[in-house]
């Protein structure tokens, strides 16, 4: 346990020294949930006065959520990004070669991404509050909140970094990103779940991701939420992500790196 | 001249058809986009004075500009690598034309361009699009897109040739994307509730262009819209290969 956290806080140290000392890993992180969040809820907040949307925070918060768990899963997408240009330039091989815990290795990406989503979700909470958010739920409303972006930056990161660690090449960025960004989108977005429309409706009601974006949402409202469902899918995706990263670590380990 | 631009535009559409990530992402992106839009903001058409009774009339005009987006980063990078791979400075001890240089490059994305355009007009169709402008109406809406497709892909050459990096070019992508979300894209702009968004909207020439294509669809021809539409393409298409022109004389000399 003791080397697998000292590889872990190594690499975590170095992914974030990186990203935060890199303008241009940085500023993209930053920027587009800022963008996205703008663009959503200022340019659409008139979609909150369609009739049947009820969601007593205001559209602004009803948007914030959602922007808050997708800066958090590309959060890990851009940390899988990192984990292919470290194999690209043959840096991840001297990794594989000197850690005396491989498994810290992909600890060490989770947690940097984790530092991310804080920096990003910090950021983002500021600004939504300075917009006029209005927050109905408690100190331990936001913690469940803060606990799902965690959990949805973990899964994320845990699926780029087993596409990653297969492929070894900053070309897999787009099977890193895609496939998360359709199930971001292809979730109630927009308007709540009962407002969808045509097979987007019936994709929603499947999407893995719908229970944490409405779970998130009930967190902020201060609604009384059942939380227990969209935490246990969390977890399950993590577990489920977890083993797919470790399948890759060991891919990688095969091919020497 | 004309065989120096064929000649040059035969390699762009070459190169371009090589290559599956030119073509796949500019009409499949914009499409999907706009399913998940269609389905995701349908409600919207229950706002009073929303002009479509279906989302799906109100958001295709969107994939054209999407397409167009795509169509100058395409530019831009293809003209880029030329820089790059010192393509150009082998070509500037050639006769060849500049004009012919530049329209002869812009003809592989304008050829992707085109072939987008006609197949959103068929999904659209295909999905129910009620498409008011008529047979004529889709000619003139073709030629519309055309135009801004040319526009954005003149800029996308100007900034290809003025850096000479791809990296560059890319960088500017989110740029273009800035501008496309924060126009009247999703709501029409008496229908965008924020003062400041609506402000930014209406002095964001990305509307004028997206509301041209649109008023095919759900107005039928509505001069406004068309003669902005189209006066701003114009401009946008004439300063911008003015602009690629320019870099050009710049880059072919200091070659």
């Amino acid at each position: 346990m003791r080397r697998f956290l000292q590889v872990a806080g190594a690499v975590a140290w170095r992914s974030i020294h990186k990203v935060a000392t890199t303008p241009q890993l940085l500023l993209p992180s930053v920027i587009f949930p800022m963008f996205f969040f703008i663009a959503f809820a200022g340019g659409l907040s008139n979609v909150g006065n369609v009739p049947g949307f009820d969601f007593p925070s205001g559209y602004t918060a009803f948007q914030f959520v959602f922007v808050l768990l997708q800066a958090s899963a590309f959060g890990g997408v851009f940390t899988g990004f990192g984990i292919a240009a470290d194999f690209e330039n043959g840096f991840a091989r001297r990794l594989l070669l000197a850690a005396p815990n491989r498994l810290g290795i992909i600890g060490g990406y989770a947690i940097a991404a984790a530092a991310r989503t804080t920096f990003v979700g910090v950021l983002l909470f500021g600004v939504a509050l300075l917009t006029g958010m209005q927050v109905g739920g408690d100190g331990v409303d936001l913690a469940g909140l803060v606990l799902l972006a965690y959990l949805t930056s973990f899964a994320a990161t845990l699926w780029s970094a087993g596409v990653a660690m297969r492929l070894r090449t900053l070309q897999a960025g787009p099977l890193m990103q895609m496939p998360v960004f359709l199930v971001l989108f292809l979730a109630p977005v927009y308007v709540p779940l009962g407002l969808l429309a045509g097979w987007v409706h019936t994709v929603a009601k499947v999407n893995p991701f719908t229970p944490l974006i409405e779970t998130g949402r009930d967190f902020i409202s201060g609604s009384p939420a059942s939380a227990g469902p969209a935490y246990a899918i969390a977890a399950a995706l993590v577990v489920l992500f977890g083993w797919w990263a470790v399948r890759g670590l060991r891919s990688a380990e095969a091919a020497g790196g | 001249m004309r065989t120096q631009i064929y000649e040059i535009a035969r390699r762009s559409v070459l190169q371009t058809l090589r290559q599956p990530a030119l073509v796949i992402p500019p009409i499949v992106f914009p499409l999907i986009m706009m399913a998940i839009n269609t389905g995701g903001l349908n409600a919207a058409t229950d706002l009073p004075g929303f002009p479509a009774d279906t989302y799906l009339d109100f958001a295709i005009a969107v994939p054209f500009l999407q397409c167009s987006l795509f169509a100058c980063i395409n530019a831009g990078a293809s003209l880029a690598r030329d820089v790059e791979s010192g393509f150009l400075k082998r070509l500037a001890m050639t006769p060849m034309q500049r004009a012919a240089l530049l329209i002869g490059n812009l003809g592989g994305v304008m050829l992707v361009s085109l072939v987008s355009a006609l197949i959103y007009i068929v999904v659209g169709f295909a999905a129910g699009m009620d498409f008011e402008a008529g047979p004529l109406g889709v000619l003139a809406l073709l030629v519309l897109a055309q135009l801004i497709a040319l526009a954005f892909a003149a800029l996308g050459a100007f900034v290809g040739l003025r850096s000479g990096s791809g990296e560059t070019v890319q960088g500017f992508f989110p740029l273009f994307f800035v501008l496309l979300f924060l126009s009247s894209m999703s709501l029409p702009r008496p229908l965008i509730e924020q003062d400041w968004f609506r402000f930014i909207a209406t002095y964001n020439p990305v509307s004028y262009l997206i509301e041209g294509i649109r008023s095919f669809i759900i107005t039928g021809w509505d001069a406004e819209a068309l003669a902005l539409g189209f006066g701003i393409a114009i401009a946008m298409a004439a300063l911008a290969i003015a602009a690629a022109s320019g870099a050009l004389r710049t880059r072919l000399v200091r070659t």
